[in-house]
């Protein structure tokens, strides 16, 4: 069923698919982050109760958002090159890891920019900014621990362990903290409802989740055809690719 | 459009520094990792041409030296 | 086709061959234990003594500091027999290498773990804890702290092949010790203003058993990587 998927395996093959989807990934990020953002930015009404400085939310929350899910993209590519042994979802999940910290670190900025106007300081120890915070973690583990390893093989297999060790733990690690924030933190802040937002609100946030995802996509691709090139580097095609675009 | 002028956007209100500052930081974050993840495929690639020319060279001056003796 | 020697007598040989070489190096077993008691001791000093803060703090200092020792302690888990290659005859032996690995982590749980278990009230008293949280800090130890020891053989298995090792390890594991942490600590709160604490016993008992199931393959794995 799944043998149409088999000669994508192929490293050169895989390289043409990501360079032929690129260009679709990066034109639809552009256009719908420009389009979200500006009409965030300018178009879309002022909060009543929290006037303008809402507006972070149409960065916020599609980091937010698209970190966990960057996360459990890299994990399922992760899981793939272990148990298939496919190399390309190996350096699939090796591309996708500092993407994902990137944007963790945007949500977690974000999220304290957004936090200083409305709550009269940068960090509390929400639930939800604990737990950004300790996905952050996961991320920085994952890239360094695939980094210490010289031989990329054993790198990716060894951070793609520790990739789904981490996803088993994210949700046990989310529902404690969220159940050490309710005992410990008196509620007087509370996070806005979103069920409340108006669709002149919603529509451009919803642009905005949409582009950061593939904006997601379009980056790993760029970085995952780095990645095929390096671990390649023996191979003709490579070399011939090599000879005709490193030597300039 | 939601602001009356030009002054008033980019005064958000008066949380000017907290939304730009986030803006800020977010696309500036994000440009340096487009950009550094488009280079990252030109050094791979200049990093191989260099080795071939490497292993080219050193074919070149072996057959330099069986031709002498 | 003949297996040799059955999976329990593996386990036990392997157990009573680490819990011999720790005894005979008598430093492993004291030095973590030795700087539990010095985090521990640092804490009022850089505080102050007031006994009403210690008595608020005591049950995050403990924890705090025995996650500390146990990340340290474990660090030398798996080195010895990956440089003497013990580990890959452990690998090539018709026992599956998750039961090896469970027996070592056992042994090493039960070196520096139970040790710390014995000493934590003493402490406790030098932090002036709750006099009823003293039951839900000897129990959350026994169930928390054979959890960190197998969630951190995750992070040495990885790490044991490499030089660089140490700083890398607390990155890998320490988050992954937040769940254990926040649900021992809050035990213990809860015991202390005479609430009651098996809610969170429970689900530290259910970290346990789904630690115990699931670690020792991925510990097993990680060392299948490290050793190539």
């Amino acid at each position: 069923m799944w043998k149409w998927l088999h000669p994508y395996a192929d490293p050169e093959r895989a390289y043409q698919l990501a360079g032929k989807l690129l260009p679709w990934f990066s034109i639809l990020a552009l256009g719908l982050i420009l389009t979200g953002t500006i009409w965030g930015l300018m178009f879309a009404p002022t909060d009543y109760q929290q006037g303008d400085s809402y507006r972070i939310i149409f960065i916020h929350v599609p980091a937010a958002s698209m970190s966990m899910a960057a996360y459990m993209g890299m994990a399922i590519s992760a899981f793939i090159g272990l148990v298939w042994q496919i190399k390309a979802a190996d350096w699939a999940a090796a591309s996708i890891a500092p993407i994902g910290a990137v944007i963790t670190f945007i949500a977690l900025f974000t999220g304290a920019t957004w936090g200083k106007p409305m709550w009269g300081t940068w960090w509390v120890w929400d639930a939800r900014l604990t737990s950004e915070l300790v996905l952050l973690f996961l991320y920085l583990g994952v890239i360094s621990l695939y980094a210490s390893f010289e031989d990329k093989v054993l790198a990716a297999r060894a951070a793609g362990i520790l990739a789904i060790v981490g996803v088993i733990n994210i949700p046990i690690i989310k529902y404690s903290v969220e159940w050490w924030s309710s005992l410990h933190q008196p509620s007087t802040i509370k996070i806005t409802e979103e069920s409340a937002m108006p669709t002149e609100m919603l529509i451009p946030l919803l642009i905005n989740i949409f582009g950061f995802g593939m904006m997601i996509g379009a980056l790993t691709l760029v970085r995952f055809r780095a990645e095929v090139l390096a671990r390649n580097g023996m191979r003709p095609w490579v070399r011939k690719l090599a000879q005709e675009q490193g030597a300039a | 459009m939601q602001f009356e002028s030009i002054s008033d956007f980019f005064n958000m209100g008066g949380y000017a520094f907290y939304v730009w500052l986030a803006y800020g930081v977010t696309f500036s974050s994000l440009a340096v990792l487009v950009f550094q993840s488009v280079k990252q495929k030109n050094k791979v690639l200049k990093q191989i041409a260099q080795k071939l020319a490497r292993e080219e060279r050193l074919k070149q001056n072996r057959s330099n030296n069986e031709s002498k003796t | 086709m003949k297996r040799g020697i059955s999976y329990t007598r593996a386990f036990m040989t392997l157990l009573k061959r680490d819990l011999q070489i720790a005894v005979r190096h008598r430093g492993d077993i004291f030095n973590p234990l030795l700087f539990f008691v010095m985090v521990v001791t640092l804490f009022p000093l850089g505080i102050g003594p007031e006994p009403q803060v210690l008595t608020r703090i005591a049950p995050g200092i403990i924890w705090v500091a025995a996650l500390l020792a146990s990340m340290l302690s474990l660090e030398r888990l798996f080195k010895a027999d990956f440089s003497d290659g013990a580990l890959e005859q452990m690998m090539l032996s018709p026992q599956p290498l998750s039961l090896m690995v469970l027996a070592k982590v056992l042994a090493h749980w039960l070196l520096t773990g139970v040790p710390l278990i014995i000493i934590a009230p003493l402490l406790a008293v030098l932090l002036h804890l709750e006099s009823n949280s003293y039951g839900a800090l000897i129990a959350t130890l026994a169930l928390g702290t054979p959890v960190l020891s197998l969630l951190g053989a995750i992070g040495v298995a990885l790490t044991v092949g490499l030089r660089k090792g140490g700083v890398l390890l607390s990155l890998l594991i320490l988050p992954l010790y937040i769940p254990v942490l926040i649900f021992a600590t809050s035990a213990i709160d809860a015991a202390g203003m005479n609430l009651p604490y098996d809610g969170q016993l429970a689900i530290i008992g259910a970290m346990l058993v789904g630690s115990l199931t699931l670690a020792p393959v991925a510990i097993g794995a990680s060392l299948r990587v490290s050793t190539n």
